[in-house]
């Protein structure tokens, strides 16, 4: 399990699990679960173009996940947020769907794309992962402070002067990179479950800010190394072990709250 | 005039078995999401619509697996899980989103492992692009009358509750007060909600399910806020919508890149999304308030 072609595995993984939890703590702040879940689904969509005309899937990936992200942040300013979300969702996937019926691509790359393929990861995808990792860490720590403020008291932050649209345009970009780091490694659906799982158990314990990021980390870390130690195992896909666990982090962190009367 | 008509309709496109079946069953399944859809969206519950049709994945999948029809996994998967969404989730907005999506990230998880044992076991690789992307084109059996059937009845059952789902959609409070189960009444839709759309999915594809269901309501919410009004305006955009997507499709067996044809569901898609965007430019003045939709609910 620990092998030399296992090791570019863990340390990817284990990047983009760190980075999955800290966008995604705002994400369930924000309650923007919806969005979270549409970006990836672009960044699929993004990827299927990429290797349609032949460019690096990475430029794919970005082009489209920054679109469909900065769509949304546009479009909702005039309409239903969460329509407007389920929207564009459909439109990347049909976009998707137009560009797979043009490829000869293999169903298993598709497959891929979506559910993840972390077994067999080479060296350079380390090094990739973790600069646009780096990156996000990097404005996320720029914006921490108005977005913390902006996520929790809109209206405090409206009247300090913080842009709420800026601010929303920013964020949204900002899950955008997320997605373009993690979509090729683990896939478009487990990104999802990494960013919501992790963040929402440890919000359901702990109301203070540093200790849910904190935790959200370590229940990301935990969930993303036990997947891989169980589908090497196993052999079965990662991404039903990442899905089902971060779904249980979730139901323990509310039985705990529930019992402990948090 | 006989040229420009046989540009427009390739030949073959009116005596065409399949588009019949296409025209037919893609006009029963926009009408019914886009009515559906109109409380969707009054009810800021998108999110959990989409999620229905993704666990279509599930139904889908496991169906596979079994070698059962698929129309039974749909139904179960989509009672089961629009049942767990509504148990779980709370009136906070926030909160229900967050349920919604660990409910989602969870069915996906299984449908991966789903569809996992799809393709060692049987070793057919198509199977993930067939449930997920499903053709409008690929209809057949006895599938399509038995959804129809249970999403009429689903229809039956919103017809039935109108008014009080109605009211408790634009305001929980007021619908409370009067004395409605707002609770029963939200478990009920999304029951409903649940068998609509896995079986739409079932039908059109996971991907085209959400579009007509959200699509077409939202578009119509934009230009009327009466209900009723809403609902014509959204059945008649989504019909309107899937007639000329099959049109497109037909016709682009002979566009390029590929001479194999372009996917039904991206034409469908696109067009909801162009009449979405072209309802914005009509400024109703403001959206539907609580008061609009209460006074017809009344």
């Amino acid at each position: 399990m620990f092998e030399p072609f296992m090791q570019a595995t863990w340390i990817t993984a284990s990047i983009i699990a760190v980075v999955a939890a800290l966008v995604g703590f705002f994400v369930v702040l924000r309650g923007a679960t919806f969005t979270a879940h549409a970006v990836p689904n672009a960044a699929f969509a993004g990827a299927a173009g990429a290797s349609l005309i032949g460019v690096s899937s990475l430029a794919g990936l970005g082009i489209f996940s920054l679109g469909g992200a900065l769509l949304i942040g546009l479009l909702s300013r005039r309409g239903r947020h969460d329509a407007v979300t389920a929207l564009i969702v459909g439109l990347m996937l049909g976009l998707g769907a137009l560009f797979l019926s043009w490829s000869t691509e293999y169903a298993p790359e598709i497959y891929s794309l979506l559910f993840g393929e972390v077994l067999g990861l080479s060296s350079n995808d380390v090094t990739t992962t973790a600069i646009l990792a780096l990156v996000c860490i990097a404005v996320l720590a720029c914006i921490y402070r108005p977005l913390m403020l902006s996520s929790t008291l809109p209206e405090v932050a409206e009247a300090r002067g913080i842009p709420a649209l800026r601010i929303d345009l920013l964020f949204l970009a900002l899950v955008a990179l997320a997605s373009t780091t993690a979509v090729p490694v683990v896939g478009a659906l487990l990104m999802f479950s990494l960013m919501i799982g992790p963040p929402a158990a440890a919000r359901a314990v702990t109301t203070h800010p540093a200790p849910a990021i904190c935790l959200a980390v370590v229940l990301a870390l935990a969930t993303v190394w036990i997947a891989i130690a169980a589908s090497y195992q196993t052999n079965w896909p990662i991404g039903f072990f990442v899905g089902i666990g971060c779904a249980l982090w979730y139901v323990l962190a509310r039985a705990i709250a529930k019992l402990c009367h948090l | 005039m006989g040229g420009t008509l046989s540009a427009v309709f390739e030949p073959g496109f009116f005596t065409s078995a399949p588009v019949h079946a296409a025209l037919l069953t893609g006009a029963v399944v926009a009408l019914i999401s886009s009515t559906v859809g109109v409380f969707t969206v009054l009810r800021s519950q998108s999110f959990a619509g989409h999620s229905l049709a993704d666990l279509g994945t599930l139904g889908g999948s496991g169906a596979f697996l079994l070698g059962v029809g698929p129309l039974w996994g749909f139904i179960a998967a989509g009672m089961v899980v629009g049942g767990a969404m509504d148990l779980a989730g709370t009136q906070r907005r926030n909160s229900r989103d967050v349920a919604t999506g660990i409910i989602l990230g969870a069915v996906l998880g299984l449908s991966a492992l789903l569809l996992y044992f799809d393709t060692t076991e049987s070793s057919t690789t198509g199977v993930t692009v067939t449930v997920l992307f499903g053709s409008l084109f690929a209809v057949s059996g006895y599938t399509v009358p038995a959804a129809v059937a249970f999403t009429a009845l689903g229809l039956a059952t919103l017809v039935l509750c109108y008014r009080p789902l109605l009211l408790s959609s634009v305001s929980t409070d007021l619908a409370a007060a009067r004395g409605i189960r707002v609770r029963l009444l939200g478990l009920t839709f999304m029951l409903v909600m649940g068998v609509t759309v896995a079986l739409s999915s079932l039908i059109v594809g996971t991907i085209l399910s959400p579009a007509l269901l959200i699509g077409p309501a939202a578009a119509a919410l934009r230009l009327t806020r009466r209900p009723l009004a809403a609902m014509g305006t959204a059945a008649a955009l989504g019909v309107a919508a899937t007639w000329l997507g099959v049109l497109l499709a037909y016709d682009s067996y002979h566009w390029k890149p590929v001479g194999s044809g372009w996917p039904v569901s991206f034409f469908i898609i696109g067009l909801i999304f162009i009449a979405y965007m072209l309802s914005g430019l009509r400024k109703p003045g403001r959206t539907p308030t609580t008061a609009d939709a209460a006074s017809e609910a009344v």
